[in-house]
């Protein structure tokens, strides 16, 4: 009986389509995984030779001569290469050390960009005679990519050479702690209140739509608001930490709620009604008995959310986190820029070493933020506690 | 010295004080809990009493010394806020000492404050909403007010360049005025949403199919997180994927089929945008599609169907409404995107079907407009702000519908 309905040919017809339509499935969460590897390794192979950094062997004369012409100062035959960077630093090195005055050294110093791209095999604005001069540099060993600490140690520069992420870090770093510092307790101080006080009337129900509301704003919007509201109205000054850290709070806001809420709400009412049942009031029974429980929900909130403020750009562009800011920021109010407004800024330089740079960025916030991601997720996992 | 700096000093003083205030309050009550008198509330809770009610009022008053110096409004004196904050720290102080007894139920009225910062917390979230609707509205009506609403909705040129030259007092001497017709912006707009939407809803939706319907547990568990990886990548490294692969990927591919394509052609950030929401998309589909109760689907399989005819037939009609409110979040979330097309897509306004095309979006023209050097009330500047209304009032109406839906789905099945 079964071998006749199988063999009959509509049923073969279905078992077929049956398969196609897994496939479909498969297909599309195989496409969505290509994706993701593509785009990992496209980011990676542009962007892992910018942790590597040419330098060229150059003689430093210093003289009276070559303080008031610091090109002078270095040999001729690597004179064209060396990078600006270094080169204009020569008069201030020898002010901080007056007993160099009259030396000569021998050392490696930071090549321009041209000859750093070139040496990695990247298109570059060199003649074919620098390119020989270069050739042969290299052949006699005056040329060698090292580690590129200036990456990591630098601000931001117009010579790409010595362009760094330090000072977008420190950024990041200030607009994250003002995010963390308004929106956590903000957050969590409602989500208290809408799941343990809240009686269900409209005022209620009306801060949840809101909430969800605000949670699917286009985060360009709260740029718009931080703009208006922040800088116009309340004189926060514009570029700084403040007004960003501000504006992404507000972001961060609906997202703390939101898993807080959630959290709260797995505690099982049998906790509430003992700690009530010995007689603490409501407050005692959220403060010791309900909170200390659903912390670790509350924090996998929160690393999720700073880890979106931590990669969103437009809002910060419209309250002028982009400028073009080499030195570290000092307090919140001074002119800071942000990892993700670095990367922008890099995207759009015209030089082609910064494409490379650009790249090395990505990879450093990407690392950041897929560690946040992957903490939250184990977080999680660790604490699924089954009531 | 700024009433800033100030307002830290006296809460340096506040904050010690208050410390202070808390110790002797609440030793005094435990002597009372040593008697052992009946004592209506915990030491530490009069402590608390006399704290919020010596500290909050002047707190206020610095808060709104503050508020009117920040805006501008008015500048108190200094030394009249610190006055009166030390009076009113005194006084305050004076006042709880004396109304503390052992009946006192000091737990009560500590919570009652309690409640209330807990509801101020909450508004927050209230007036942000608030302050969005009120900071656009304002300057848009301003925007509407110059260019005119219909010019702006249905002029179909846009040509902002000259607009410094009125804002300068200047406004006769530009050969041509500036034109504010935005319907080029939504085309294009709408054009790389839908081209996003092309990409990410066949393959979230599959992809939620696959992993509800089909996959194994374990796969799931491993699957679900990666996805998620593709949604915490951030948009503007996106945006520089779309701008330095994906588009001469496009021109390339565009030349071998012998077409033109600009570098900034609509296709690519529409795609990378694609990619971007097909997490949304498929995480949505996949909570609905899992909110279908199982004895639907052991009903329909019962009868003989396979899983595929299952799905087709029941489960996805099942969760149809999820999936719409799904598709209208995803909609929502690709107008919005602001940092892939501001990097990908182009700057120039273009009234075209031709994907390959360059073309700009709402979120493109409000960056280039509030990041340049315009004068902050020049008409270009408030342009961004029209064009922010509208993207306002577009999410918001999505938003809204995708919530009513979903809730009438819930309401059917939990």
């Amino acid at each position: 009986m079964s071998s006749l309905i199988e063999s009959s040919q509509a049923n073969r017809k279905r078992y077929k389509a049956e398969k196609r339509f897994k496939f479909y499935g498969f297909f599309a969460l195989l496409l969505s995984m290509g994706f993701l590897i593509f785009f990992l390794t496209d980011i990676v192979i542009r962007g892992y030779t910018a942790f590597r950094q040419a330098e060229i062997k150059a003689e430093i004369s210093y003289s009276k001569e070559t303080v008031e012409i610091p090109p002078l100062a270095v040999n001729e035959e690597a004179r064209d290469f060396a990078s600006r960077g270094f080169v204009r630093m020569i008069p201030l090195q020898v002010e901080n050390n007056p007993e160099l005055m009259g030396d000569t050294v021998v050392q490696w110093i930071v090549a321009n960009d041209d000859v750093d791209q070139y040496i990695k095999g990247k298109p570059n604005g060199l003649s074919d005679s620098e390119k020989q001069k270069i050739d042969k540099l290299k052949k006699e060993g005056k040329i060698k990519l090292s580690f590129n600490e200036h990456f990591f140690i630098n601000g931001d520069s117009k010579l790409p050479e010595i362009s760094g992420i330090f000072s977008a870090a420190v950024g990041t770093i200030y607009v994250i702690i003002l995010t963390v510092l308004f929106s956590v307790p903000i957050g969590v101080m409602s989500a208290i209140y809408l799941e343990e006080y809240a009686p269900d009337n409209m005022f209620t129900r009306a801060i949840e739509v809101n909430i969800n509301n605000l949670a699917a704003i286009p985060s360009i919007l709260f740029g718009l608001l931080g703009l208006a509201v922040f800088i116009n109205f309340f004189g926060v000054p514009r570029s700084s930490s403040l007004a960003g850290g501000l504006t992404l709070s507000l972001m961060t806001l609906p997202v703390i709620i939101i898993s807080t809420r959630a959290s709260l709400q797995a505690v099982p009412d049998s906790i509430r009604h003992g700690a009530l049942a010995v007689g603490a009031s409501k407050w005692q029974m959220i403060w010791h008995h309900i909170l200390p429980v659903s912390v670790p929900g509350i924090l996998t909130g929160t690393i999720l959310g700073v880890a979106r403020a931590m990669g969103e750009t437009a809002p910060l562009l419209l309250v002028g986190m982009m400028a073009y800011i080499p030195e570290v920021p000092n307090s919140f109010t001074d002119a800071a820029t942000v990892l993700p407004a670095q990367i922008y800024t890099w995207a759009s330089a015209s030089q082609r070493a910064y494409v490379e740079r650009t790249a090395a960025a990505i990879i450093v916030l990407l690392a950041v933020l897929l560690t946040l991601n992957a903490v939250a997720i184990w977080l999680r996992n660790k604490n699924e506690k089954k009531w | 010295m700024s009433l800033g700096n100030l307002i830290f000093i006296v809460l340096g003083g506040i904050v010690p004080l208050a410390y202070i205030a808390y110790i002797i309050t609440s030793r005094k009550a435990s002597v009372w809990e040593n008697q052992e008198q009946y004592i209506h509330s915990r030491p530490y809770m009069h402590g608390w009493f006399v704290v919020v009610i010596m500290s909050f009022p002047s707190i206020a008053v610095l808060l709104i010394a503050g508020f009117l110096h920040a805006t501008g409004v008015y500048t108190v004196s200094p030394f009249i806020v610190v006055a009166a904050c030390i009076v009113l720290v005194a006084l305050g102080f004076a006042f709880g000492l004396r109304k503390i007894s052992p009946d006192f139920r000091a737990r009560n009225k500590v919570e009652n404050v309690i409640k209330w910062f807990l509801i101020a917390a909450s508004l927050v979230s209230i007036m942000t909403t608030l302050g969005i609707v009120l900071s656009i509205l304002f300057e848009a009506l301003r925007f509407f007010d110059a260019v005119g609403f219909w010019n702006f909705i249905t002029g179909t040129s846009w040509n902002p360049d000259t607009a410094f030259l009125s804002g300068a007092g200047r406004g006769e001497e530009s050969a041509a005025a500036a034109e504010f017709g935005a319907v080029p912006i939504f085309a294009g707009t709408f054009m790389i949403t839908f081209i996003a939407m092309c990409v990410a809803v066949p393959v979230g939706l599959f992809s939620a199919v696959f992993l509800a319907e089909y996959a194994s547990p374990n796969l799931r568990k491993i699957m679900k997180p990666l996805l998620e990886v593709l949604a915490g990548i951030p948009t503007v490294v996106y945006g520089f994927f779309a701008a330095i692969t994906v588009s001469p990927l496009v021109v390339k591919a565009a030349a071998f089929f012998g077409l033109e394509a600009d570098y900034t052609n609509a296709l690519s950030p529409g795609i990378v945008m694609g990619i971007m929401i097909i997490p949304l998309m498929s995480s949505l589909s996949d909570d609905v599609i899992n909110a279908v109760p199982q004895s639907i689907r052991e009903g329909s399989l019962a009868l003989g169907t396979t899983v595929a005819e299952t799905t087709k037939g029941v489960v996805l009609p099942a969760a149809l409404p999820g999936i719409v409110s799904a598709f209208l979040l995803s909609v929502s979330r690709a107008i919005g995107e602001t940092m892939i097309v501001v990097m990908a897509a182009g700057l120039r306004p273009n009234l075209t079907a031709n994907p390959l095309e360059g073309m700009t979006t709402v979120t493109v023209r409000i960056v280039d407009a509030l990041t340049g050097d315009q004068s902050f009330d020049s008409l270009e500047t408030l342009s961004a702000f029209g064009l922010g209304f509208v993207l306002l009032i577009l999410t918001l109406i999505l938003n809204i519908i995708s919530t009513i839906i979903v809730r009438k789905f819930r309401e059917k099945y939990e």
